[in-house]
């Protein structure tokens, strides 16, 4: 790879873990109304997967979809204001953190419900399929929505129509408050054998690793052979969900994050770069603190934001005939 | 203009908006046999990739209709029995009737969900429902409900037309009417209902299958002397609440016949409604004719139980006629004379 699309994967990990640091403390001071999952630890997936991509091609994601947006190109700013409820957010405020979505960047939405999005990416495979189109959709989910029974239709569905699409499972570990472990029978990647289709294991804090999967399943999506299934293993920092500890009591132990954080997909990156890259040491320097200063920018921008007009609660409901 | 049946407009109409529209693809299971009549035949004429058959998956394939539609097809989503459409209520209410809300109006979803709906005949409590008045509260989804051959046919071309989710449910126990439509497509557009009998004394509002017993009703009651006006809505969500109004400003008296469940009801929904707007012209309280609150069961004579007919019509319009024609002051004394 070049040491310039090396950068670029290290710039939008930063781009993402800057963001989220940001939206946490928001948080703790009580800046952002309702929920926020923050996709700290969990970085090189996203970026990863969707430094395979075309602007064209789509992606599905969940409730902890920070990051995968801005892998996917989103805009930090608009982002930033949707979580505070603005009108210059990018969904005018009526979806916050839980429902970002920007289709002219191919993403069909983050989404509050587990598993939610999954049948809407077999469908965004099937609208490629039957136009005749190239396009690839990554189908982002937890291990949690492993569980649904959606996944299951959705992987023989796009099994037995060869649908473009590459169903990724973030393996964090939790599915919310529960060690995944406890409450799933097998592996997950395993469920793809009985459809017929790849099931890939990959390190789901090595963006590198990640991105080797991706494009293989990705080629494989376009080439018209069909979905895949991949499982990388990672692990969330952070709660799942900010300011739990008010609603529950502590599910994991200190020493079992720390080993995670050993394995920071970011830091490890740095270092890689820095080992492999060392004449360009000071680009990294300058790619952490354009990363932070944007990031203070979109708080400012999503500060100055007006609210919505209360009446725009009853637009967007329907979409108008011929508009 | 040629006679057809009631699932047969609906044919013509999908058909000919897939010719129109090569984004409109169909989806569902057994599509290629049809089981109603609506999709049958159209994978000759326009193949696998366009009449994709779906594993009984309703969920996924429910869901897939809002993806496939964010992405840029026109999916018919054929649900079979409208039952199922709570197999895949999470895809419906949080997804289908949720995303262009939520994206802050940045998608259209121009998907029509199909299904039959309504008691067949003995199949019993999980293939019976008439689910409208969930899927119209739910916000964000269109409902509508024909009765004749020429309304379904003009509302499948809107519906399929409409940039929204549309949910089409055609009404079982209309399968054998049959009527002339014209043979091009025309469109009824979607919250237009129909007065489908002109009169003075009383309006009825009937859904669906109980339309035609209540013009049985109305044609007896005329040689009672009384004139009854039978309005079809056609269209649940949005709901032309201007004709109906109109309407009972006129008579005075208002009874809805709906197939289907009293509580949290179309019907209840529609005498409040006109109510709000039409309350100085009541001359009588309004009554619903619905089933009772329970599930459809499985034995003839039992689901007859739950039937609203042509009685029930003719004795709701007679109650409101007597009510109404009582002294008011009179009845103010009375009640004051009992407290």
């Amino acid at each position: 790879m070049l040491s310039d699309a090396l950068l670029h994967l290290y710039r939008l990990m930063m781009r993402i873990r800057v963001f989220e640091e940001k939206v946490q403390e928001l948080h703790k001071l009580g800046r952002l109304p309702g929920f926020v999952h923050v996709y700290l630890g969990e970085e090189a997936v996203a970026v990863g997967a969707c430094s395979v991509l075309r602007r064209t091609d789509h992606i599905t994601s969940t409730h902890r979809g920070h990051g995968h947006c801005i892998a996917k190109g989103a805009d930090v700013a608009p982002m930033m204001a949707e979580l505070f409820g603005k009108a210059d957010g990018y969904c005018k405020g009526k979806g916050g953190s839980m429902h970002i979505i920007d289709t002219s960047l191919g993403i069909l939405g983050a989404n509050g419900i587990v598993g939610g999005g999954i049948p809407m990416a077999a469908g965004a495979g099937l609208a490629d399929t039957v136009l005749g189109r190239d396009g690839v959709t990554v189908c982002f989910f937890g291990d949690g929505a492993a569980n649904q029974g959606v996944l299951l239709e959705a992987l023989n569905l796009s099994a037995i129509w060869k649908l473009p699409v590459v169903y990724l499972c973030e393996s964090n570990h939790y599915m919310e408050f529960t060690p995944t472990a406890d409450l799933t029978a097998g592996r997950i990647y395993r469920r793809a054998e009985p459809f017929g289709i790849p099931g890939v294991e990959v390190d789901g804090n090595d963006v590198l690793e990640v991105r080797r999967a991706a494009a293989e399943a990705v080629d494989r999506a376009r080439r018209g052979e069909g979905p895949t299934l991949i499982e990388a293993v990672t692990y969330r920092f952070a709660g799942h969900s900010e300011g739990e500890e008010a609603f529950v009591s502590a599910y994991r132990t200190e020493e079992e994050v720390e080993s995670w954080k050993a394995r920071d997909p970011v830091t490890c990156f740095r270092e890689r770069l820095l080992a492999e890259l060392p004449d360009r040491a000071s680009e990294l320097d300058d790619i952490d603190d354009a990363e932070q200063a944007s990031v203070e920018a979109a708080v400012r921008f999503a500060e100055a934001a007006p609210f919505p007009p209360p009446g725009q609660a009853l637009e967007h409901v329907f979409a108008e005939a011929g508009a | 203009m040629a006679n057809v049946y009631f699932m047969q407009a609906m044919h013509q109409a999908l058909a000919a908006a897939m010719e129109e529209d090569e984004t409109v693809v169909v989806l569902g299971e057994d599509v290629d046999r049809g089981v109603f009549g609506v999709t049958r035949g159209l994978i000759d004429r326009f193949g696998p990739n366009r009449i994709r058959k779906t594993p009984i998956s309703e969920a996924t394939f429910v869901g897939g209709a809002v993806g496939a539609a964010a992405a840029g097809l026109r999916p018919f989503a054929h649900v079979m029995f409208s039952s199922f459409f709570y197999v895949a209520m999470d895809q419906i209410a949080n997804q289908a009737a949720r995303l262009r809300y939520m994206s802050g109006g940045q998608v259209e979803l121009p998907i029509v969900y199909f299904a039959g709906t309504g008691p067949s005949g003995s199949a019993a409590a999980q293939h019976s429902e008439n689910p409208h008045s969930i899927l119209m509260h739910t916000a964000g989804l269109k409902v509508v409900m024909p009765s004749t051959p020429y309304d379904a046919k003009g509302l499948m071309t809107a519906a399929i037309r409409d940039p929204n989710p549309v949910i089409y449910l055609a009404d079982l126990r209309l399968s054998r009417l049959r009527a002339a439509v014209p043979a091009e497509p025309y469109e009824i557009p979607l919250g237009s209902a129909d007065i489908k009998r002109v009169g003075e004394d009383v309006t009825v509002v009937a859904l669906a299958s109980l339309v035609p017993p209540v013009l049985e009703a109305a044609a007896e009651l005329e040689e009672e002397g009384v004139s009854v006006e039978v309005i079809d809505p056609r269209s649940l969500v949005p709901f032309d609440w201007e004709m109906v109004a109109a309407s009972v400003r006129r008579t005075g008296r208002l009874v809805v016949a709906d197939p289907a469940r009293r509580l949290c009801g179309a019907a209840g929904e529609i005498i409040a409604g006109v109510s709000e707007r039409v309350w100085d012209s009541l001359l009588a309280r309004p009554r619903r004719l619905t089933w009772p609150d329970v599930p459809v069961p499985f034995s003839p004579p039992l689901e007859k139980e739950l039937d609203v007919g042509a009685e029930d019509v003719k004795q709701a319009v007679r109650d409101v006629l007597d009510e109404s024609s009582r002294r008011i002051p009179a009845a103010r004394g009375a009640a004051r004379g009992s407290a």
